[in-house]
């Protein structure tokens, strides 16, 4: 177990290093940060104190460097527009996107798995197939499509739900959180499910695909020739045995809408990291851009080893030290 | 007054379970009038980046820092000088200012204002750590601060400045005593932000919104709104529904597209005025020899650079039909330009209109320039930074096609537009230009000067335009300290700068706000969207 966390670790350094180098090049192939934060109006002697005050006037490799070398000390920068830590603005949006992303995967398991069960063990009957056609729209059609039909159904005819923004808070351990007020519950359904509409279908497919597999299974039908209820067969036996794919899927979904809810953040106007990633690449904030993919890596990894350790749980099949 | 008349059209396209609801709520805010209506939500489009009101030079910050801070002078909604902290100014030499300041205001947090204030903003705005945009080139230009009393300050330059009393419409005036170690993130975190403004900063999440509350003790006309809250919502479907869902009361940057929906909805009123931002078009000076994206029509190097041809410059602009831009691409949003300013500014040239599209003008001055059978050429601009900007080259890259000119277009994000353009990779762009002074020496010097690094001239001069006539008549303007005199020098200047078509003027937007109906709204030229500028309807 060991060896294996400390495997992952070296892992995740790894490409977390490459990850910065990327983004580093990447902003330099892209553009020049100072031709579009500079005001137009300003003169060349700005345009050069500028680029100085920012450290863009030193070669890349020397950027870099200086870059890394306060990395190892914890300080990633400070944003070129806001002139905070990289490091506090994302941390300071992260309560917000979290608060969706686990909204939306609870939202995802507590629709999905029933109704996916249900199409699972009746798959001809009408409403599994109505099940599964509804499921079909909620993979094809655009999340910001669908985020607009909602604001316009249920805030602007209706007039519901608040159509934006991310209503009351209330201050838990030192953040922000919306969930734990009404208005804020108000605020929150409407992104919610419009990140989970595509994660709600997908577990549904998986469950459906999974219960419709397992029930052929000869420990199945020994369970059901023993004698035992309905029941148990379903949620026991079956249910256990489906889980390990969900699992694995629901992890790496959630992990990329922690990571990239951006359209959704932005058509509901909600002020966590995804609006915070894409206002930054909007301007070339660089800073920024590196702390966080750095932090989505690391996320990514997390969520991988905690899929890896809810396996061997599931599964006592998997044995982790197996796999180191 | 500026606010548009409401078409009055029945029926919307939005279903009308809310109508009544916003009809009521409409009549509730007219009957009950303004002391009811004490509390304004704004949904804006862009981002407010910094609190600090010396940090970063930005429209949105600049809109956030007039509602919390004052400059010694203000522009009005024509971007005309007014006075705001100080009460007169005049020059009393060639090189000095004096500035007489307005007496008994105080900082929100009670603190005197006084002349040795003024001192210390001068003293802080180039020393702002990591500006990524500093002011400092307002303050520049001035060489020694004089106190002559509490209240009366000279401005000493080094060479005639006429522009002084324009430049510091943008330095917000802090306090000795309470920002003496202010830093960027104190004002962000709120205790920094005390300023003389008609509001007080209450609270600020960075990227999603910032309330206020009315300064009770302003100096100016107080603001109807005992509290303000003003949310960011860049998605522009989203700002448009916000408003129709009644959750934000006036929202900027109405996307053009929705102009003539918002327009015919009974419950909502639209406030609309001509801008200062010019869209044209750049073209490649600086290429002696082959511009880079032109060739003939094989495709093969064109040896002479024809945009350095006034004649094929004219042509190029002749064969652009803007009555149709602005009327179908725009959606009306737009006027055609002829020039930098709309009419009405300081330096705007009278009889210097737009040029109409002319066919046969155009061909005849492609055939005197040497380019009979035309050439081909490609037009780049962003797709993301102006109202319809990819639509736009596209409709000028098929006039120029229809023309002669086989324009291929190529539209590309900002960020990597903008980087291009200011190394001079381009033929001919699509860029624009906002003179938030509004007056006529802004672009002059910014765009279409020679670039000098020496004098500052012409850094946003992309494609290096130059000429000497209208860089000397410019240099007599900014010497000249009579008003009348630099207006008529300015208007020469403009002349010659667009009888040789230096830059391709196309069209100037018009800015656009929307608001529930029961308020209203005056329209600024410079685009900024600030609470004071927002009252109930019934009042006035």
């Amino acid at each position: 177990m060991t060896v294996f966390l400390l495997r992952r670790l070296l892992q995740a350094a790894a490409v977390v290093l490459v990850m910065s180098l990327l983004v580093f090049l990447g902003v330099f192939a892209i553009g020049d940060p100072i031709e579009i934060l500079i005001s137009p109006e300003a003169d060349q002697f700005e345009r050069e104190r500028a680029i100085k005050a920012l450290g863009l006037d030193l070669p890349l490799w020397q950027q870099y460097l200086v870059f890394l070398g306060n990395a190892l000390q914890g300080d990633l920068g400070r944003s070129f527009v806001f002139n905070e830590p990289a490091l506090k603005l994302i941390l300071e949006r992260m309560p917000a996107t979290l608060e969706l992303a686990i909204g939306a995967t609870v939202l995802a398991l507590l629709i999905g798995l029933p109704l996916g069960l249900y199409a699972g063990l009746k798959p001809n009957g009408a409403l599994s197939k109505g099940i599964m056609a509804t499921s079909i729209l909620g993979f094809s059609l655009p999340t910001f499509w669908v985020g607009l039909m909602l604001i316009m159904v249920f805030a602007v005819q209706l007039g519901w739900l608040p159509s934006t923004g991310r209503g009351e808070t209330v201050t838990l351990l030192g953040t922000r959180w919306s969930f734990l007020t009404l208005d804020g519950l108000a605020h929150m359904a409407m992104p919610t499910l419009n990140l989970a509409l595509f994660k709600i279908s997908l577990v549904i497919r998986l469950t459906r695909a999974g219960v419709r597999e397992t029930m052929l299974m000869d420990y199945v039908k020994f369970a059901r020739a023993k004698g035992l209820s309905p029941a148990r067969v379903t949620f026991v036996h079956v249910f256990k045995n489906i889980l390990i794919p969900v699992v694995t899927v629901v992890g790496l979904e959630f992990g990329g809408t922690i990571a990239f809810s951006v359209v959704t953040e932005s058509v509901f106007a909600w002020p966590g990291m995804g609006k915070l990633i894409i206002d930054s690449i909007n301007v070339l904030d660089r800073p920024v851009m590196v702390a966080y993919l750095m932090m989505i890596v690391l996320l990514f990894i997390t969520i991988n080893l905690v899929v890896d350790i809810t396996y061997s749980l599931l599964d006592p099949r998997v044995r982790l030290e197996g796999k180191s | 007054m500026l606010v548009s008349p409401l078409l009055g059209l029945p029926g919307n396209i939005m279903g009308h379970h809310r109508h009544a609801a916003g009809l009521a709520a409409a009549l509730a805010i007219a009957v009950a009038g303004p002391a009811a209506a004490q509390s304004l939500t704004v949904g804006v489009g862009a981002p407010v980046t910094s609190i600090d009101p010396h940090y970063h030079q930005l429209s949105p910050n600049t809109a956030v820092a007039h509602m919390i801070f004052s400059g010694l002078t203000t522009t009005d909604g024509h971007a005309r000088i007014v006075p705001d902290l100080a009460e007169s100014w005049h020059a009393v030499d060639e090189t000095t200012w004096e500035f007489k300041l307005r007496r008994g205001v105080r900082f929100h947090n009670g603190s005197e204002f006084t002349a040795d204030d003024v001192a210390f903003t001068f003293d802080r705005v180039p020393k702002v750590p990591n500006s990524p945009s500093s002011y400092a080139i307002y303050t520049r230009p001035i060489t020694r601060v004089e106190i002559v009393d509490s209240h009366t300050l000279r401005l000493h330059t080094a060479v005639p400045y006429p522009l002084m009393p324009t430049d510091l419409a943008s330095v917000m005036i802090l306090d000795r005593e309470t920002h003496a170690a202010a830093t960027t993130e104190g004002f962000n975190a709120g205790p920094m932000a005390i300023g003389t403004g008609p509001f007080r900063m209450v609270s600020h999440r960075n990227g999603d919104r910032i309330e206020f509350e009315r300064n009770e003790g302003y100096f100016g006309t107080a603001p109807a709104w005992a509290r303000v809250t003003y949310r960011m919502i860049t998605n522009d479907p989203a700002r448009t529904a916000a408003l129709l869902a009644g959750d934000v009361d006036v929202i900027d940057q109405v996307p053009t597209s929705d102009l003539a929906k918002l327009r015919a909805d009974q419950r909502l009123t639209l406030s609309e005025t001509t801008g200062l931002r010019l869209i044209f078009l750049g073209l490649d000076h600086l290429s002696a020899e082959a511009s880079p994206f032109v060739t003939d029509n094989e495709g093969k190097p064109v040896p002479r650079n024809p945009l350095r041809d006034p004649r094929v410059r004219r042509a190029l602009s002749l064969m652009i039909d803007r009555g149709a831009i602005t009327e179908r691409v725009m959606e009306g949003a737009a006027i055609p330009a002829g020039q930098f300013l709309p009419e009405g500014s300081f330096g705007y040239a009278p009889g210097l209109a737009a040029p109409r599209q002319d066919a046969e003008a155009a061909k005849k001055l492609l055939a005197e320039a040497g380019f009979p059978q035309g050439f081909r050429m490609t037009l780049h601009g962003p797709n993301d930074r102006y109202p319809n900007d990819a639509r736009i080259i596209q409709a000028i890259g098929q006039m120029w096609t229809r023309a002669g000119i086989r324009t291929a277009i190529e539209a590309q994000p900002w960020t990597t537009f903008v980087g291009r353009a200011a190394k001079q990779d381009f033929s001919a762009f699509l860029i624009g230009w906002g003179t938030s002074s509004g007056e006529a020496s802004n672009p002059l010097r910014n765009l279409t000067a020679t670039y000098d690094r020496e004098k500052g001239y012409g850094a946003s001069n992309r494609g290096r335009y130059s000429n000497p006539e209208a860089d000397r008549i410019l240099d007599a303007a900014m010497r000249e300290l009579d008003d009348p005199k630099r207006e008529a020098l300015l208007q020469q200047a403009t002349r010659i700068v667009f009888e040789d078509t230096g830059i391709i003027p196309v069209h100037i937007q018009k800015n656009a706000w929307a608001m529930r109906r029961g308020f209203a709204h005056d329209a600024r030229a410079d685009e900024l969207t600030r609470a004071q500028d927002i009252r109930p309807a019934a009042a006035r």
